[in-house]
């Protein structure tokens, strides 16, 4: 009787537990259930504050950036509103938001995938690159073939080109301990000078060298792996649509299969992982290669959707933009969509605003760079607002506080 | 293919080495001074462009090569302060702070060159100085000892830096925070004290390796005109096991490779010249695989302390 009432409060609180993660928020959820009159209006604030840190981590950022502009004589509020009426304000610039925003949800999707098992990827940018290199090589190759055959095989090539160019640095780390941040930095640089090379000899558009201009871009790619424009004459594709199927295909994946609890069982302690005979070298490796194969892919939908070849420069930024989007997003699939759409606006934004008044485009980076140092520095915050209340807790009991031991204080993806 | 490889060619290869390894010197030796104390600091790159922007906007604008390094060894102070704020205070995870430290200095030096100097110009920066006596041994000396002010200087830091870590307390302190900063707290050394200075001498350094490049080496400032040495230079430190001398001659053997490669190029040998400039980064990534580098690696990097948890 006792032991089948406390089996339920168990199930609930694991219940509970399981809901306020998918809204990014575990630890002081399972603090709040400590004391369940109170506890729903706590959950509830915490969650509001946790979504609203990273937006105020926007607000800052962009007063900052204000600071900046008008220590060096430009007026910030004709360049914001230059910037966020280039990105919303106008059907061409909301298009093109949403056309970049599709790599920027891709790449976020790998990095977050990778981040869960705890595994770092700076690497989406060389994955991006030769994503993109071999679903170009692999179209020009099979021009002849039909259009329903050809376009997803294209697009499946990106993928594995960037999760070969994830599989090395994944390999190295989950085998020989090497750590993932530096060999990936190394392969971006290969990943760049293979698009060089490739670009400038192998897969110069032949059109470029009989007109002598030597352009460093690939020949077209067939018209039947074009993916088409949802709105004419603009670079919004139906790409976006695949990413948007794809997030919802990872949140399935991190949370209801069993290789998205080891991915995040691996992420969260991998000690306990291996002693729970989970593989954790073949998780580590699994997700720095998944990792890739978004990056991998969002390299081939660029070049199909936006450019319909490889031109030079086909990364964009996106590979390091993905990062800040992924951080932005709460590490959470479904949180990337619309961070993708934020960032994919700024980027519009800024050249918009180098546009119309000549403020540099640079300007964005540096935002961006300081809203992902606060970000993570604001992980501090929430862990220092869990600590309080856990002494609030622990006062009415004692044995609370002793189950509710304080997790590592770092940015840990919670389970 | 012998008259290709002659004792002038070795000069000019050795030369260029010692060159090209100068801005890695700087910022690894940095890096390894903030990674000994247990910070891995990713944002060298940022670092770096600000300190090569700071030192070449002054340079621009008074004329002053001192007030350059003064100007960039300030910028990178203040911008590994941030570092310190965000990875040792806020205990951010030490990877992603670094991503942003990179995109802030990488932004803010090119919005700030656009927006003062705006067109790509050069500076007189350190003129070549032949040092009497040792500049005139045969291929050596021309190699060696014909460089400007802080190519020598970033030589210097390297026995500097070894006997600052092997040999002081504070060296010993460092040493303790990064290998156990329970202990070490337990002891009384200020944990977070160490670690702020570290990771500020650090950024410090990395600033002077991207003025080495703007007011010595080539004389302009470009936006991102590092492309990659920042990220390199902290591959280099887990190359080199944590010890500057192992770390000097990393980079003395990357730096070779690199400027063989551009002899390379130069001669016209049939590799084409973007795979040759692959062969660094290949072997920085076979180096790191085979290298037995985790011997030396502060047993507390990248753990953020927190008095209280263990």
């Amino acid at each position: 009787m006792f032991g089948q009432i406390t089996y339920r409060q168990e199930k609930k609180k694991r219940y509970y537990a399981g809901c306020a993660t998918v809204l990014g928020e575990s630890k002081s959820m399972r603090l709040s259930l400590t004391s369940p009159s109170r506890g729903t209006w706590r959950l509830w604030r915490a969650i509001a504050l946790d979504a609203c840190m990273p937006l105020l981590a926007v607000v800052v950022a962009l007063c900052l950036g204000a600071l900046v502009l008008l220590g060096l004589g430009k007026d910030p509020i004709l360049a914001y509103g230059a910037m966020f009426g280039g990105a919303f304000g106008t059907v061409s610039g909301l298009t093109q938001t949403l056309a970049k925003a599709t790599p920027l949800i891709l790449v976020g999707l790998g990095v977050t995938i990778a981040f869960r098992a705890r595994v770092i990827n700076i690497g989406a940018e060389g994955q991006i690159i030769v994503g993109a290199l071999g679903a170009t090589a692999f179209a020009l190759s099979f021009a002849e073939w039909p259009g329903w055959f050809l376009l997803p095989l294209t697009a499946l090539m990106g993928a594995l080109a960037g999760g070969l160019w994830g599989l090395v640095p994944g390999i190295l780390k989950a085998r020989l301990a090497v750590n993932e941040i530096l060999s990936t930095v190394m392969m971006n640089a290969i990943a760049f000078q293979l698009m060089n090379f490739l670009l400038r000899g192998p897969m110069l558009d032949p059109a470029q060298v009989a007109a002598g201009t030597n352009i460093p871009q690939s020949a077209a790619l067939p018209a039947q792996v074009w993916i088409e424009r949802v709105v004419p004459r603009t670079l919004f594709h139906w790409g976006f649509f695949l990413a948007l199927a794809l997030a919802i295909a990872v949140t399935i994946l991190l949370w209801r299969t069993t290789l998205g609890y080891r991915i995040r069982a691996v992420g969260f302690n991998p000690a306990a992982a291996r002693y729970a005979g989970i593989p954790v070298a073949t998780v580590i490796t699994l997700a720095m290669v998944l990792g890739g194969s978004f990056a991998g892919l969002a390299g081939a939908i660029e070049v199909m959707g936006v450019h319909r070849r490889i031109v030079e420069g086909i990364s964009g930024g996106y590979g390091f933009n993905g990062i800040v989007v992924a951080l932005f997003g709460r590490l959470h699939p479904l949180g990337v969509i619309p961070s993708a759409f934020l960032f994919g606006g700024l980027l519009v934004g800024a050249d918009q605003m180098q546009r119309t008044v000549q403020v540099p485009a640079a300007l964005i980076t540096a935002l961006n760079g300081l809203v992902v140092l606060m970000v993570v520095s604001s992980t501090y915050w929430s862990q220092q607002r869990i600590a309080r209340r856990q002494s609030e807790a622990a006062r009415p009991s004692e044995t609370h506080a002793k189950d509710e031991q304080p997790l590592d204080a770092r940015l840990t993806p919670d389970l | 293919m012998e008259q290709l490889f002659t004792l002038t060619t070795l000069t000019g290869i050795l030369h260029s080495t010692i060159r090209l390894a100068t801005p890695y010197l700087f910022a690894s030796l940095g890096e390894t001074i903030s990674q000994r104390s247990g910070v891995l600091n990713l944002g060298v790159e940022g670092q770096m462009l600000m300190g090569a922007f700071a030192a070449f906007f002054v340079v621009v604008t008074t004329g002053s090569l001192l007030g350059g390094v003064v100007a960039a060894i300030f910028v990178g102070a203040l911008l590994g302060l941030l570092m310190a704020l965000v990875s040792v205070s806020f205990r951010a995870e030490q990877g992603i702070s670094g991503i942003g430290m990179y995109l802030l200095g990488l932004g803010l030096s090119s919005l700030l060159f656009r927006l003062t100097l705006g067109s790509v110009q050069s500076v007189r920066g350190f003129a070549e100085l032949a040092l009497p006596g040792l500049s005139s041994i045969p291929v050596l000396g021309p190699a060696l000892f014909k460089h400007s002010l802080l190519v020598y200087v970033a030589f210097a830091l390297v026995p500097l830096v070894a006997y600052l870590l092997n040999r002081t307390t504070w060296g010993l302190n460092i040493r303790a925070v990064g290998d156990n900063p329970q202990a070490a707290d337990t002891l009384g050394v200020p944990v977070i004290a160490i670690r702020y200075a570290t990771v500020t001498v650090g950024g410090a350094m990395a600033a002077m390796g991207g003025a080495s490049l703007s007011i010595s080496a080539v004389n302009i400032f470009q936006e991102n005109m590092t492309g990659g040495i920042g990220f390199i230079a902290v591959a280099l430190v887990y190359f080199g096991g944590w010890r500057p001398v192992g770390v000097m001659l990393g980079i003395l053997l990357f730096s070779l490779v690199s400027a063989l490669q551009i002899w390379l190029q130069l001669v016209g040998i049939g590799i084409p010249s973007d795979l040759a400039v692959m062969l660094p980064y290949i072997l920085t990534i076979i180096a790191l695989a085979l290298a037995p580098q985790r011997t030396g690696q502060p047993a507390a990097l990248t753990r953020p302390f927190n008095r209280g948890m263990v």
